[in-house]
C-alpha cells in the first residue's frame, strides 16, 4: 500500500506493507538519523515528532502517518545544533546514539512548556534513555539550553 | 504481529461489519500494544477517520472518545480536576510522553490489561462505556463480563461528582510495569478501594469498602482494620517483579496512605 506524508517539510509517498512500523519504513528510506534500539518502545533512540509530538517510532503504524507529518532530527536542524552546543559544553554526547531522540524531544518539550521544573523536564524525558552518561550532565545541558544561558 | 491487510473505514457501521466480517479482523487503535504481540491480523481497521480522538466536556460528564490518547486524557483542563486529578496523574505515570501520544484509551480499556494504570483509577470513579452495537456497560460490569462477541468501544463517559480520590503506582522504573497499583475514592461518605497490578486485573476490595463505608467515622483504627480486610481479602500473586507477600503488604501501605489522604 501507499502512504502520503510530510517527512522535514517534503511531500514523500512510502511503498509500504501493512504492518510496518515506522521506524522501519524511515530506515527503509534513508532517515538515518532515527536510531534503531529496543524496537519495543522502550528506549527512545527511534524518537521523531508526528504533528509536532514526540512518538516512538517502533511503536507508530506507517499505515497511520497518512496525510500527516513527521519529522526527524534533521527537520529541526537550527534547534538542534544549538542544543549540541549545550551538550557539548557539559560532557552530555558520548557516543550520541541517544541524541537525536533525545534532541527531538527536548525540542518537543520547550515547544510545550518554555519554562519547564526540573521535576517536568526529567518527566517529559523519561521514554528517552541514555546508557553513557548518567543523565546528569544531559539535564543540565537542557536546563542551560531551554534557558538560553 | 503481522498484518495482512488494512482499511481506513468512513463509518463505525463500516468498522463493525468487516470486525466481524472474519475472526482474524481486528480494530487497531494506537497500535502499541498489539505491535508486541505475536496476533495474525487479517485486516486492521483503523478509526483514525472518524473523530473518535475528541473530548468533549458536557454539564454533568467528561464523554472521552475511544481513539483521544493518553496523553489528550492527562493534559485535559477539567479531568485535571476531576476527582482532584486522579485519572492525569495515574496516565503521567504510563512509560514516557511518546507512548502516551500514541496509546489510546480505548486500547486501554479494551484490553483489560491486568498491569493497567488507567483501569484502576477509572474503575474508582462513575464510568460508562458506549459500544457501538452493545450500547451502554458501567466499566465495572465490562471488567467482570465474559462477553466475548466483538464491538466497537465508541467513547468513555465519567460522571462528573464532588469526590475526593487517590492513586498509587508502585515500580521500578519510570519505564516499569506496576508492581501493585492503588486506586481509592470518596464520595460523600462511600469509598472505593481498588487494587491492581496484583499482578492480576484491578479488583475492588469489596470486604474492606463495606468495613469502611458502614464505619462511623473514618479513625486511624478503622484505617489499619480496613486495609488488614483488603490484605485478607484479595489475591495476590508471584511473578518476576515481586512476590506474593511483597505484593500485599505494599498494597496494604498504600491502601492506608490512600485512606489518610481521601479523608483530609
Ligand atoms: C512498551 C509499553 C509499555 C506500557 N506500559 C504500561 C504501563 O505501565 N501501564 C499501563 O497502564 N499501560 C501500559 N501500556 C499500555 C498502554 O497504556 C495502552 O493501554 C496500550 O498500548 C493499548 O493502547 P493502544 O491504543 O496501543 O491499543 P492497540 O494496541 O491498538 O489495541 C489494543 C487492543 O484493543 C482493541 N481495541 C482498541 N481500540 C478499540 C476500540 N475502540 N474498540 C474495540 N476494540 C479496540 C484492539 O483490537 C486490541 O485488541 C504500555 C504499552 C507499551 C507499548
Ligand atoms: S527503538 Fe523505539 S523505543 Fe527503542
Ligand atoms: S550518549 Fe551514548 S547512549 Fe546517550
Amino acid at each position: 500500500m501507499k502512504v502520503n506524508v510530510k517527512v522535514n517539510g517534503q511531500n514523500k509517498v512510502f511503498n509500504i506493507e501493512p504492518g510496518d512500523y515506522l521506524l522501519d519504513t524511515l530506515r527503509k528510506e534513508n532517515y538515518l538519523s532515527v536510531k534503531k534500539g529496543c524496537d519495543n518502545s522502550s528506549c527512545g533512540v527511534c524518537t521523531v515528532l508526528f504533528d509536532g509530538k514526540p512518538i516512538k517510532s517502533c511503536s507508530l503504524l506507517t499505515a497511520k502517518i497518512e496525510g500527516h507529518e513527521v519529522i526527524t532530527v534533521e527537520g529541526i536542524q537550527k534547534e538542534a545544533d544549538k542544543l549540541s552546543d549545550y551538550f557539548g559544553a557539559e560532557g552530555a554526547d558520548q557516543c550520541g546514539y541517544c541524541t537525536p531522540g533525545m534532541a527531538l524531544s527536548v525540542y518537543a518539550l520547550k515547544e510545550e512548556n518554555s519554562n519547564p521544573s526540573d521535576e517536568e523536564i526529567k518527566e517529559y524525558l523519561t521514554g528517552n534513555l541514555c546508557r553513557c552518561t548518567g543523565y546528569q550532565s544531559q539535564h543540565i545541558a537542557i536546563r542551560n539550553y531551554l534557558e538560553d544561558k | 504481529m503481522k498484518i495482512n491487510g488494512y482499511q481506513t473505514v468512513k463509518s463505525l457501521e463500516e468498522a463493525y461489519n468487516l470486525l466481524n466480517e472474519n475472526k482474524q479482523n481486528a480494530i487497531v487503535a494506537g497500535g502499541a500494544w498489539m505491535r508486541l504481540s505475536s496476533k495474525v491480523i487479517e485486516t486492521a481497521i483503523d478509526l483514525s477517520g472518524l473523530e473518535l480522538d475528541q473530548i468533549v466536556e458536557t454539564k454533568d460528564t467528561f464523554e472521552i472518545g475511544a481513539m483521544a490518547t493518553l496523553r489528550q486524557v492527562e493534559k485535559q483542563e477539567g479531568l485535571k480536576e476531576l476527582y482532584n486529578g486522579v485519572l492525569s496523574k495515574a496516565l503521567s505515570k504510563i512509560m514516557g510522553v511518546p507512548i502516551r501520544n500514541v496509546a489510546t484509551i480505548g486500547g486501554s480499556i479494551i484490553g483489560k490489561y491486568s498491569f493497567s494504570d488507567v483501569l484502576t483509577p477509572l474503575v474508582v470513579m462513575n464510568v460508562e462505556l458506549e459500544f457501538y452495537k452493545k450500547g451502554i456497560i458501567s466499566l465495572e460490569d465490562f471488567l467482570v463480563s465474559k462477553d466475548r462477541s466483538k464491538d466497537i468501544l465508541v467513547k468513555v463517559v465519567i460522571k462528573k461528582e464532588e469526590a475526593k480520590a487517590y492513586f498509587h503506582k508502585m515500580q521500578k522504573t519510570g519505564l516499569d510495569f506496576a508492581v501493585v497499583n492503588v486506586a481509592i475514592s470518596k464520595k460523600a461518605d462511600t469509598f472505593k478501594i481498588a487494587v491492581g497490578a496484583r499482578p492480576s486485573l484491578v479488583k475492588f476490595a469489596l470486604e474492606a469498602m463495606a468495613f469502611v463505608n458502614g464505619a462511623k467515622e473514618v479513625t486511624e483504627e478503622v484505617i489499619l482494620k480496613t486495609a488488614d480486610i483488603a490484605g485478607k481479602e484479595l489475591k495476590f500473586g508471584t511473578n518476576s517483579k515481586a512476590s506474593e507477600e511483597y505484593r500485599r503488604n505494599i498494597a496494604m501501605a498504600y491502601i492506608k496512605r490512600g485512606l489518610r489522604e481521601v479523608i483530609k
